[in-house]
């Protein structure tokens, strides 16, 4: 659309700016926050200019801790990483593979396999909390790693979506392998696998922050600070008793939270654009 | 090397649609035989039985002396190009041919004579290192078929692969894979829809329609002798004129009250008998006089260049002559076609079988 309207153009701007201005402004406020001593924010003046406590600030929180949740945050990005790549790396593993089963293998209720993976989109963790806490307890993973992944594995939409990819490849293209004398593993690591390299990448994305957004299920079945994950851990440096807040601490918590999902995206987000220029005509 | 023999191949497909019903067929050594037939006729569900790819419901597919209806397509020793090429999107040209080699375990330095020894035959010497993207349809096409030398099989099989080109580069694919053919000296089973490229390729050319052969053999007996209706309407462009007509006699029939003599013509019609009349348009001679002519109305005039093509009625029906330029006026409203008694086919208008000598 050719267009030259200046005014238009200038609402438009004007428009994405304040949307931006809406979004970013918190996060600004949280990162300002994280410069300065528990004394300067609790007065009730939020500076809008850097202070100078950010070393001081950032060491004390991945290595000590608040004041009363006294539990190294850097502990707690270890075990969000360690969540949100397992869950991540799980969801992908598993759901190319039964993508993978229900698009090119035939076998008998193929079709009521796919839509008994289907119906689990409508059971979110929330939803089966109860019996899967039973589970997990039963199976003795309460405050173990296994036990914060596992549950949340199981993916629809990740089935889903390598479902529409793989059916998206030209049938030939499996024929022209059984021609050239591969089996159905040598065709999935060969073809199928290098293929699908974009659509992991933005499974990734989804699925790790996914993972590392993990609230409830990580609230319920952790007991030991040392099993807590990041965002448990901004949760508990805001204190709803009369004690004193260290909003310092809990902004660099939240700043430290962020970063991981935020530096995910950016790098991944080259991979995006790759296969979006790349795809076949 | 080896021929393919087909003995009753059927195909049902599930809830029972028949695709091929019945095919024997056998190909020599060597030889390319095309199948040729409009689409869903059953020539590509046949070619892909061969290949392995589709269970035969019925019947027998030999490759030389081996019945291969239960070996996989891997271990029957053929090779296919495919209509979108088929090639691995994510690996190099080089790749893409060395993949069937790399499957068998065939040794690196052999497979990378072969590879090289088919990128100089196809002159794709230069693109080896590309992926498949950065070629050009025709470029592609080669890759493919390197893909299908590579592997030195008994049997190429094609699958429509010059359907995706565009017309120039189809002529001259279509020489290329004749000369290297030849060359090669490998049985190869081709289908294809378009009946220049089955005229024009094939050593034996097998037209079918329905799932049934409708004729086998050299491009030249088909053309010439076409054994049903549909073979003498299919093969040949602008396809054959086909006009009402009765019997008079022996070697006489008449075509709207139009006698014309017919060499090859059946004993013992009965004189008054409705018969189907097959005229090419580049058998009758516009503007001639003879013995036997036909008058015709013409519609409209399709120059072609070197040709022009009058289109009109004759007793009734549509008919099309072609004519060199220039032989006749564009104007042409009414025109005598000679007919050589030679150049005429009969068809039952029941059976739609020819019915010529015995």
């Amino acid at each position: 659309m050719v267009e030259n309207r200046p005014f238009a153009q200038f609402m438009a701007y004007l428009t994405l700016a304040l949307g931006i201005l809406v979004v970013a402004f918190p996060v600004y406020l949280a990162v300002m926050a994280s410069t300065f001593d528990t004394a300067t924010i609790i007065n009730g003046n939020m500076p809008l200019v850097p202070g100078d406590q950010a070393a001081e600030n950032y060491n004390r929180t991945l290595l000590y801790g608040g004041m009363h949740a006294r539990q190294p945050v850097g502990g707690m990005m270890f075990n969000s990483m360690i969540m949100a790549l397992g869950i991540a790396i799980g969801k992908i593993l598993i759901s190319i593979l039964s993508a993978y089963a229900v698009v090119y293998f035939k076998f008998p209720f193929r079709k009521t396999a796919f839509w008994i993976i289907f119906i689990t989109l409508m059971l979110p963790v929330e939803v089966r909390i109860y019996p899967t806490y039973k589970i997990v307890a039963d199976l003795g993973l309460l405050d173990t790693y296994t036990g914060l992944i596992m549950p949340l594995i199981a993916s629809a939409t990740g089935t889903l979506l390598f479902r529409q990819f793989f059916m998206t490849i030209p049938d030939e293209l499996l024929e022209a392998s059984k021609i050239d004398g591969a089996g159905a593993f040598r065709f999935f690591k060969d073809t199928l696998l290098p293929l699908s390299m974009t659509t992991i990448a933005a499974l990734f994305v989804i699925q790790f922050i996914y993972g590392w957004n993990q609230y409830l299920w990580p609230l319920l079945i952790t007991t030991k600070s040392s099993m807590q994950t990041i965002v448990i851990g901004i949760k508990m440096m805001i204190t709803t008793t009369d004690a004193l807040t260290e909003w310092n601490v809990a902004m660099t918590t939240a700043v430290l939270a962020m970063l991981p999902p935020v530096l995910v995206v950016i790098l991944m987000q080259r991979l995006f654009v790759k296969g979006l220029v790349e795809t076949e005509k | 090397m080896a021929g393919v023999t087909l003995d009753t191949v059927r195909k049902i497909y599930a809830g029972n649609v028949e695709a091929v019903k019945g095919v024997s067929l056998g190909i020599e050594d060597g030889s390319f035989c095309v199948l040729v037939g409009p689409s869903g006729c059953g020539k590509s569900t046949l070619l892909r039985m061969i290949a392995g790819l589709e269970t035969i419901s019925g019947g027998e597919v030999k490759i030389g002396d081996r019945v291969v209806n239960q070996v996989e397509p891997a271990d029957r020793d053929i090779a296919m190009v495919f209509q979108n090429y088929a090639l691995y999107p994510h690996m190099s040209v080089y790749d893409n041919m060395a993949y069937g080699l790399r499957n068998r375990g065939t040794p690196k330095d052999e497979i990378e004579k072969r590879v090289k020894e088919a990128a100089r035959i196809l002159a794709i010497e230069s693109f080896l290192g590309r992926k498949p993207r950065q070629l050009s349809g025709g470029q592609r096409q080669r890759v493919a078929m390197g893909r299908a030398i590579v592997r030195k099989p008994q049997v190429f099989l094609f699958d429509e692969p010059l359907s995706n080109l565009d017309a120039k580069l189809r002529v001259q694919m279509r020489v290329e894979i004749k000369r290297l053919q030849r060359a090669l000296g490998v049985t190869s089973i081709y289908v294809t829809h378009d009946q220049v490229e089955a005229m024009t390729l094939s050593d034996k050319l097998v037209v079918m329609s329905g799932g049934q052969i409708e004729q086998v053999g050299t491009p030249a007996e088909v053309y010439r002798r076409p054994e049903t209706r549909f073979v003498a309407t299919f093969i040949g462009s602008p396809p054959m004129n086909i006009l009402p007509g009765t019997v008079e006699g022996p070697g006489r029939v008449s075509v709207g009250g139009q006698s014309i003599a017919v060499t090859d013509m059946r004993d013992g019609l009965t004189p008054g008998s409705a018969i189907e009349v097959g005229l090419r348009p580049e058998d009758v001679q516009a503007g001639g006089t003879g013995t036997s002519s036909l008058s015709m109305d013409v519609d409209f005039v399709e120059e072609l260049g070197a040709t022009q093509l009058f289109h009109g009625k004759v007793a009734g029906a549509e008919f099309i002559v072609q004519a060199s330029t220039g032989q006749l006026p564009a104007d042409t409203r009414k025109l005598t076609l000679a007919v050589d008694p030679g150049n005429v086919h009969l068809f039952d208008p029941q059976t739609t079988k020819r019915l010529g000598r015995v």
